[in-house]
């Protein structure tokens, strides 16, 4: 099966979270001055605009938000993946993310909202960086 | 509260066609433009002001001024999806309100049909930026990504697949009595053409869970153009002005804790009603961007219409169809699910709004008087824009 399209760098942003997926490390980033979680990575905090974020470890456990099935996807990538899912998961240290769920029989029928999910990392054929998807807990 | 006349939609034209090989996108700008004027009964000379998203060939740049030959004195070129064409109206009518200009013209063309342009099916999106980098290897697809939205709908409020159905069924309803849209379903191979029944769509093939096909609009060629004047020009034009009577627009995206079931609307929409003094419950007509069924559902409780979660009971029994009282009528062109889409398909919410309120739809809604339209660009699930305009007639 072809790898899925990846991030392109140079990317200030998003360069450090693709960079801890070689660890299988799912991170994120918590505002020291307002404690705002911030998704997805920047450089300046979304509830009060300071730069002072830290970078956190997530332990990748969450549940699904919403999700749907993807039937028809014209992307090479994709075409030959058969129906696939894509999610909003939302992780418990508060933050919520794009991801799919993955490992399960049938994606239009096994996943449901509400469902309690763990980070995995998908390893590519043709990329250095790892992709973060989740599992059933 | 009085309604202020602030601007009035004086002309408008419509694209006939929805597959045109042997138009470009820019002719298609241009003989919209002359023929709205002509609507109006204004002349070429008399545009002073161009709002255009920039779409079409070489169109970036605000070319399209120099491809009409104008030098108008507003150039505004915003472009935030199918909604543009509602932030146009909007930045119109403040223009004419300070003085800046008199006669402006939006324009739109699209070859989406005739170029193939997967605009639905089309994801994920390739990478490189601080958001594109954290979607690209997920594949999601902007039918997904509204489906997500409808999924989280369904799961916190209740909301049935043969309940966003009726949003289908009532819209090729006034599709059917209009003659350009059914020339638009064979045109683009529709297969089953006629009135829809709930189940029809529900049996129909799914595209990503849960939407179905014939929850999702068409992919069309098209365009056309809407002339916006003056309270003093208005007045002296051919047809009764429809007159803008209050303006709103908003950005909505993806948060940690935010609700996806809430919109852009949600925020454009108190905006516009609070400005034209009119309530939600006054309102004839309700043109809503039909790019999805599940769109339609949840702007109907963000304009007001319904409270949030209930739009699966306010919009059953075909309450929305022209003909029927208790609700206003929706889409009553056919809508983007079986008119036309060329990919921003905002600029004919204005134009049904205003051909229902002059009297000239082919779903005429007797004495309509007050009319919204909302746009809506981009994806729904996550980065989307809003825009909100209350129409009315003298
Ligand atoms: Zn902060």
């Amino acid at each position: 099966m072809p790898d899925r399209p990846m991030p392109a760098f140079p990317e200030l942003d998003t360069q450090a979270y693709w960079d801890a997926t070689k660890d299988k490390k799912l991170i994120y980033q918590q505002c020291s001055a307002c404690n705002t979680v911030v998704f997805t990575p920047r450089a300046h905090c979304t509830g009060c605009g300071s730069d002072n974020l830290k970078t956190l470890q997530s332990k990748g456990e969450g549940t699904v938000y919403t999700f749907s099935v993807v039937r028809q996807n014209r992307q090479p990538a994709f075409a030959e993946m058969g129906a696939y899912s894509i999610a909003y998961i939302d992780l418990d240290e508060g933050f919520r993310m794009l991801s799919t769920v993955v490992g399960v029989k049938d994606p239009t029928t096994d996943i449901e909202v509400g469902m309690r999910v763990k980070v995995d990392f998908e390893r590519q054929d043709s990329s250095e960086y790892l992709v973060p998807v989740f599992r059933p807990a | 509260m009085a309604q202020e006349r602030l601007a009035a939609i004086v002309g408008l034209y419509e694209w006939p066609k929805r597959k045109d090989p042997g138009v470009s996108a820019m002719q298609i700008k241009a003989a919209s433009i002359k023929h709205a004027l002509d609507d109006a009964g204004l002349s070429w000379k008399d545009v002073d002001a161009v709002y255009d998203a920039g779409d079409g060939e070489g169109g970036g740049l605000g070319a399209v001024a120099a491809y009409l030959g104008l030098r108008p004195n507003v150039i505004d070129t915003t472009q935030v999806g199918g909604s543009s064409y509602e932030f146009h109206a909007a930045h119109a009518t403040r223009a004419i309100q300070e003085g800046k200009c008199k006669v402006a013209v939006l324009s739109y063309g699209s070859k989406a049909a005739t170029q193939r342009i997967p605009i639905g099916t089309g994801g994920g999106r390739a990478g490189g930026s601080w958001s594109t980098n954290m979607e690209a290897p997920y594949g999601m697809t902007l039918i997904a990504n509204y489906a997500m939205v409808a999924q989280r709908h369904m799961a916190q409020y209740g909301t049935t697949s043969a309940q966003l159905a009726e949003i289908s069924v009532a819209t090729r309803h006034h599709a059917m009595r209009n003659p350009q849209a059914v020339q638009a379903l064979h045109d683009m191979a529709v297969q089953n053409i006629g009135e829809l029944t709930v189940a029809d769509v529900l049996e129909s093939r799914m595209i990503a869970d849960p939407l179905h096909l014939l929850e999702c609009c068409l992919v069309t060629d098209g365009g056309g153009a809407v002339i916006i004047a003056s309270p003093e020009v208005a007045r002296t034009t051919k047809k009764k002005p429809v007159w803008i009577l209050g303006s709103g627009e908003a950005l909505s995206y993806v948060t940690n804790t935010g609700d996806i079931t809430t919109s852009a609307a949600a925020q454009s929409a108190p905006t516009a009603f609070g400005q034209a003094g009119v309530k939600p419950s006054e309102i004839d007509i309700a043109m809503i961007y039909d790019s999805f069924s599940i769109t339609v559902a949840v702007m109907l409780e963000d304009l007001g219409f319904c409270k949030k979660g209930e739009a699966g009971a306010y919009i059953e029994g075909g309450r929305l169809r022209y003909d029927r009282p208790g609700a206003p009528a929706l889409n009553t062109d056919g809508g983007g699910l079986s008119s036309n889409h060329p990919g921003m398909r905002g600029i004919f919410l204005l134009m049904e709004a205003a051909r229902q309120l002059r009297g000239e739809s082919t779903s005429q809604v007797p004495n309509a008087k007050l009319a919204v339209a909302h746009g809506n660009g981009g994806f729904l699930g996550s980065l989307h824009s809003g825009g909100t305009i209350i129409l009315g007639a003298d």
